[in-house]
């Protein structure tokens, strides 16, 4: 029997170099590209296009890593089509856009395969920086901090480094494999990583390091207080994900999702290529769901079925779930935000043998509490343009900052930080914006 | 990383990259722009009697869904007092100090050419290029491709301009003749240091079916053009190669024509350039290309373990030969490769109706098959195949030693 992991194939499979070569020559060379605009680190996409047209593929990889040293996981996780491929000006034409991040794992996939490191580490600054959480955040900001000379020490509570592309993401968009690869080629700059080493208190690391930075990202997944919530069966999204990740996840027949957003579909879908039978409840309607449309339609073609306008109110089961008794709901308002009424004797009952809920994820107030003059916004890290906290010895970027959004911008953001950090430490007015020296 | 950087004929550049005489050098504020985008050089956009130019000027070639895959103009020399120019590019040698900038000259009379030579090395300028190429509008006043295309007055003139000059002196030529090498020789006896080729093609690019009349229009008229871009190249390798091939010829070579990725740009090193210069590209694309010449030579440089372009200069003019001189007893035949082909059976008709009936098709089956005995290796199969690598040209040993058109028995000398 084949490994529950090995069910999941790729929905971006790697592009052969004839591929390559027809998409990156249907590009327009667009001046200043809005695609470029559209991705939050601004990968000069035009250009990296160009030097796969031109057979310059090591080239080419460059030009990506200069900007994204994640580059390759962002070109197989990013949502692209609301991002780069989104702004690409082919739909203006009712063409297809530009296969981007295909395209972007193309380039980057044959530098990392090859083994060629674009980057070295910088002529030490005797400065010592920690980061807290080995995700791409903190995988980010740590690249970057030893290219500017600086020594990073990163801290990561999880047995293994990667954070969200490790433990997070759909496997069938990132797999183990890749991550493990990504991280190797990531690191090799020469940054120390310390897993199974969880900080509980930041503040014992002030003494050593001259700078922490905070890419903690968010908790578990967050309770919707019901009764039956502690039967087994019962999943927080983010936990059954990270269990299908290690391949170690235990599916059930009959799996009803909680919730509408990006993480609920990932969810379902990964249940059902196990072998579920998936439904999906939303307490809003269609429109208002958060989940991207293409996330929606990928969900839809592996069968997950959708129920609308409907809440959870009791998970039924004695030692183990049975059902969840569900209440239909009507929206006052038209608004997104709209006061949602439950009709009253609606009641009915969906009758399955697990339940996972995706209703966001913790945010992990009391470990910042314990960091003095820490200001927290409805639980987000609160930072300056140079991403320095309101305790000028913290730093911090990615979802902790920004309550969870995408891989690409946990990237920037840890990217960007290392660079207020590089300023705040040598003392410098202004950050050059890029190696070539142009500003 | 290998090491760009270019002395040609004394003038040294960052790397062998450089504008050619065009629209993109007009101005102080273009050429500044461009070397700040990683342009090695520029040849100014050519200085002369101001002139006076129409309105509609560029027509171009687009192939399918490829545009301007060949442009042409019908734009004349500066239009911009001599004044305006020197001051500006007094400027951008101030400012770009380790840039070459190179001043393109053209002239009537002796004593004009001897006073801007005078004037242009008095602000610092690196060089001059000579054109004695563009074929329209300038050639009818007895200059441009009118000098380039008579050996004499092309010999004249360059000698004009050397016997003044300090700095050193780039001839260019015009296409617009049945032998290269005869003004190549001539400029190279006026004492020009170094000559740059190809100038632009004569050309109509095509005509509008709705008016009936020829592109680009200038109130309901036209007048022929000069073209280049991509569609020029290679008119533009083969007479780069036969002065790199000329026993006589001794001058260094800036290559110019259709010149747009760092690929084209190492087949003209390969040809025997040692400096290439780049415009329709940029008027397409804008400076910021020069990312992918810089960074793709580099790679390219490295991935052959050579430390400077000049290690490719003429690698591949030395394998140009007379036809007499090719193996008549070396043989390729076609094969396909059925995993990769996708049946489109282009292959099949271009051989059964284009050229030499080699290539079947059986019942029932998409692929098509080659006839081995009777394929003559023509590559045209393979050229029009769609699928990168799914025809290849296979070498058939015929254990025959190499049989050249001289010794051949149908020779009818022998």
């Amino acid at each position: 029997m084949s490994k529950n992991i090995e069910k999941f194939e790729k929905i971006k499979p790697q592009m052969t170099p004839s591929e390559a070569v027809v998409e990156s020559s249907r590009c327009l060379f667009c001046h200043d590209a809005p695609c470029i605009t559209a991705c939050p680190t601004s990968i000069d996409i035009p250009m990296f296009i160009r030097q796969i047209m031109t057979k310059d593929t090591i080239g080419s990889a460059k030009t990506i890593f200069s900007q994204n040293i994640l580059g390759k996981s962002c070109g197989q996780v990013c949502p692209t089509s609301v991002l780069c491929e989104g702004a690409c000006v082919y739909h203006d034409l009712n063409e297809k856009p530009i296969d981007i991040g295909r395209l972007q794992a193309y380039a980057t996939g044959q530098a990392i395969d090859k083994n060629i490191h674009f980057f070295e580490k910088g002529k030490s600054t005797g400065k010592k920086v920690a980061v807290i959480g080995a995700g791409p955040a903190g995988l980010a900001c740590a690249h970057e901090l030893t290219i500017l000379g600086h020594k990073v020490v990163v801290f990561e509570g999880n047995k293994k480094a990667g954070g969200l592309n490790m433990y997070g993401v759909a496997p069938y968009k990132f797999s183990n494999k890749d991550a493990i690869q990504e991280l190797k080629y990531v690191s090799a700059i020469g940054f120390e990583i310390k897993t199974n080493s969880l900080v509980e208190n930041p503040s014992k690391l002030e003494k050593e390091f001259d700078v922490i930075f905070l890419g903690a990202g968010l908790g578990r997944s967050k309770k919707i207080n019901i009764s039956g919530e502690n039967l087994s069966g019962v999943y927080g999204a983010t936990e059954f994900i990270r269990d299908v990740r290690e391949n170690k996840a235990n599916v059930g027949k009959n799996v009803v999702v909680i919730g509408g957003g990006n993480t609920a579909i990932d969810a379902a879908v990964e249940s059902s290529i196990l072998g579920a039978n998936v439904i999906v409840i939303y307490r809003r309607s269609e429109k208002e769901q958060t989940a991207y449309t293409f996330e929606i339609e990928h969900a839809k073609k592996h069968d997950v079925k959708f129920v609308y306008l409907t809440s959870p109110v009791e998970i039924l089961g004695k030692k183990s779930v049975d059902g969840l008794k569900c209440i239909k709901n009507k929206l006052k308002s038209s608004s997104r935000k709209s006061e949602i009424n439950t009709v009253k004797g609606s009641e009915f009952v969906l009758p399955c043998d697990m339940v996972i809920i995706a209703r966001g994820q913790e945010k992990m107030v009391d470990f910042f509490k314990s960091i003095s003059k820490l200001k927290l916004d409805d639980g987000k890290v609160v930072v300056n343009k140079d991403f320095q906290t309101t305790n000028p010895k913290y730093f911090a970027g990615g979802d902790c900052i920004n309550g969870g959004k995408e891989v690409v911008n946990a990237v920037a953001n840890g990217r960007d930080a290392a660079r207020g950090i590089d300023k705040f430490l040598m003392k410098k007015k202004s950050w050059r914006l890029d190696y070539n020296g142009k500003s | 990383m290998a090491n760009l950087e270019t002395n040609f004929a004394g003038i040294k550049s960052p790397n062998p990259f450089w504008l050619a005489s065009a629209p993109p050098t007009n101005t102080g504020y273009q050429v500044m722009n461009a070397f700040r985008a990683g342009w090695g050089g520029a040849v100014w956009k050519t200085l002369g009697v101001p002139i006076v130019n129409v309105s509609s000027r560029y027509s171009a070639v687009a192939y399918k869904n490829n545009r301007m895959m060949g442009l042409n103009n019908i734009e004349l020399i500066t239009d911009r007092s001599l004044e305006t120019n020197l001051k500006e590019m007094k400027e951008v040698k101030k400012k770009f100090p380790k840039n070459a900038l190179i001043a393109s000259m053209m002239f009537e009379k002796k004593e004009e050419w001897h006073d801007c030579i005078k004037r242009c090395e008095d602000i610092g300028i690196d060089g001059f290029e000579l054109n004695y190429g563009c074929p329209h509008g300038m050639c009818e006043r007895g200059m441009g491709s009118a000098v380039g295309q008579n050996p004499d007055v092309c010999e004249r003139i360059t000698s004009w301009v050397t016997e003044v000059a300090t700095k050193p002196v780039i001839v260019k030529l015009t296409p617009n003749v049945t032998d290269i090498t005869k003004p190549a020789l001539a400029a190279q006896r006026g004492g020009a240091n170094a000559v740059s080729l190809i100038n632009t093609i004569n050309s109509v690019t095509g005509i509008n079916l709705e008016t009936m009349a020829p592109n680009p229009t200038v109130a309901g008229q036209s007048t022929h053009g000069g073209y280049c871009g991509p569609a020029v190249k290679p008119i533009a390798l083969n007479m780069l190669a036969e002065l790199t091939n000329h026993p006589d010829f001794k001058l260094p070579i800036s290559g110019i024509g259709g010149i747009e990725t760092w690929q084209d740009a190492v087949e003209y090193f390969l040809m025997g350039a040692t400096t290439v210069q780049v415009c329709t590209a940029v008027m397409h694309y804008g400076f910021r290309i020069v990312t992918d010449l810089n960074s793709g030579v580099n790679n390219y440089l490295d991935s052959n373990k050579m430390k400077s372009v000049i290690e490719l200069k003429g690698i591949a003019a030395k394998k140009l030969r007379k036809w007499q001189e090719l193996d008549l007893n070396y043989k390729v035949i076609a094969h396909i490769d059925p995993v990769k082909c996708i049946s489109c059976q282009l292959c099949y008709i271009a051989c059964e109706d284009g050229a030499h009936q080699s290539i079947e098709l059986l019942p029932n089956i998409r692929v098509p098959k080659i006839m081995e005995d009777t394929c003559v290796g023509c590559n045209l199969c393979s050229l029009v195949c769609p699928v990168e690598s799914c025809i290849s040209m296979i070498e058939v040993k015929t254990n025959k030693k190499k049989l050249v058109w001289a010794d051949h028995p149908a020779n009818p000398l022998n």
